[in-house]
């Protein structure tokens, strides 16, 4: 056993210059992230750098088995925390080998949005606060519940500590350190109101940036998870009843938006996505219709409503943003199982580019 | 195999490769006795209290504000180091405050703070030694650990201070938490196993003035982090179980500059005549369900009657032989629960003998 572990920890630095570049990308279902890894010959900082690869799309819903083929195109570039060292994980969108983004691929159109000199004049960040829920592996029931049956009812369980009360903080610990590691901006975590929920935030990141990072955040998740015998679940609505859904609520701000004055500006921004309300509904994540019933800390799904520090609006604004006059707000709508790029280009893409 | 991986991952030293640390944030939630945190990324390593930045949290979720006007505001007042993430990683103790700026009603640390800014209390610098009495529970069926399921284990006798696996449960709990509060920087003075098989007592102190609450809460906090990692579940309750078995209590040790120089005997003998005249008000904040402990036997006074006496632990308040003899000391006050807030006890104890005239 422990010659294993001595192994996979190898600091290869010492023997040679290769390095191993595990690339991953985003599946068929828009929500299975894949992955492989290849020998380089040396370290490498710069995606544009990287050498294009494939994969065989007809193995994950992809293409057709004749013509199989899809091309990946590195984007962004982070440490491995799971092999240290010089090698590095490889977020990657998926291209036909005539060179056109596959249906699947959310990435490309948001770069093209995120690349608008008016958008990129406004310099858009994000905050997002991804929510998950750990289940048991083989019966699917989350982590810490007594099988054929319930935990208490919420109320213990948000930041709560304890062997009864918080179920799973290894992996959410290591999932912090292992991010940190690996580069991306992980701003915190959190324990959820429901059992066996939690949640770490991603940002502020600029542009695409944004779903780069939180797709590789969720990619190291699962690999944790994995390593930990633990089934990870982006379901919005895990558990029927009285259980809080899992979301991924999206702060959003502009330069106009963060300087003096900026309060207006998010006014007229909120005003703008209510008149989408249903568009934006219709891409903030599958399944969100049994989450967002207006209780539970959610806006009812056909409702667009926004508050000064109210939880159950489909916009939050922060109490410190009103008082400043200025800063960012929080679109409460999107789903845990939401497409980060789809999600922050569309807010961007309605805010700041489109006119009613 | 996989397990020494995730291992791995929780102790990567991250001071390797970034300047950022992770700062657990903690506040006491709704109940009064509910401990709760989340964690946030700062820039660089911050020692100071004072330079760390405010937070929020949602009090909907734990009993402390509405849902339509849901933020608490937390204020970091006392930061230790992280024994969970080591590296540069801190824990900060905070209390809570509503957007306007005034402690919600659970805050009990910000009256606190003020009696120990008063210029009389802050002139005696008073010291206190909290002993700190908890048990442990099997998780599922919150029975006392290494108690037999469906039973109870042999009389009370063998085991305090005992050793053996028929006498001591759960030792690797209380040992990792002794070396965990050392390097958070909390000042624990001592363990040992309790009188009650399964139950134990950790001090911390002396500390002055307000930092024996925050420490006190602190050293709580990393408890219960100690005992979900062990898979068993912590009550302070009072009475854990009923009959021929000790409760819980945390035994509030006091002094002040007169009580510790000479002639100090003297103004022990006034401070407990004074806590005397207040047992009433004393008693109805030293800890919910008090009363099913404080009974005269099992070591304790009944919860009605005030008394005091030189080594006597049936005795409300107890002063000690040295303290005696060398005429100066500090004396025990064995009245409050475990479950006590020690914001509310250490500065209740400072304003009836320092600040109130009968």
């Amino acid at each position: 056993m422990a010659l294993l572990s001595d192994l996979i920890n190898l600091n290869l630095s010492e023997s040679t210059e290769k390095i191993i570049a595990e690339y991953i990308w985003v599946g068929g279902s828009g929500m299975d992230i894949r992955s492989k890894a290849k020998t380089l010959p040396g370290p490498v900082s710069d995606s544009q750098k990287l050498p294009k690869w494939n994969y065989d799309g007809s193995s994950t819903g992809q293409a057709p088995g004749e013509d199989s083929e899809v091309i990946l195109y590195p984007q962004a570039i982070f440490k491995d925390p799971f092999r240290r060292g010089n090698n590095i994980l490889v977020m990657c969108d998926a291209y036909t080998p005539a060179g056109e983004p596959i249906p699947t691929n959310k990435r490309h159109n948001a770069a093209k949005i995120f690349s608008h000199p008016d958008v990129v004049a406004e310099e858009p960040w994000y905050g997002i606060e991804q929510e998950y829920t750990l289940l048991q592996k083989d019966t699917k029931w989350p982590l810490g519940w007594p099988l054929g049956g319930y935990p208490g009812p919420q109320g213990p369980y948000y930041c709560g500590i304890g062997a009864d009360k918080a179920f799973g903080r290894d992996i959410v610990d290591s999932h912090y350190k292992a991010c940190l590691y690996a580069g991306i901006n992980i701003s915190g975590i959190n324990g959820e109101v429901m059992p066996g929920q939690w949640e770490f935030q991603v940002g502020p990141a600029v542009g695409i940036s944004a779903g780069d990072e939180l797709w590789v955040a969720r990619y190291l998740l699962e690999r944790i998870t994995e390593i930990a015998g633990v089934v990870l679940s982006f379901d919005p609505k895990p558990i029927q009843g009285d259980w809080n859904g899992a979301g991924a609520h999206t702060n959003y701000s502009t330069k106009s938006m963060r300087k003096d004055g900026g309060y207006e500006v998010i006014k007229k921004a909120v005003e703008k996505l209510k008149l989408r309300h249903k568009e934006h509904i219709a891409a903030y994540g599958e399944g969100n219709e049994r989450r967002l019933t207006g209780r539970h800390e959610t806006a009812d799904i056909n409702t667009f409503s926004w508050g000064v520090a109210n939880r159950g609006a489909s916009v939050r604004v922060g109490r410190d943003t009103e008082k400043h006059g200025k800063g960012y707000f929080e679109d409460r709508r999107p789903a845990s199982n939401m497409d980060p790029y789809v999600v922050t280009s569309m807010i961007a893409e309605t805010t700041i580019l489109w006119k009613p």
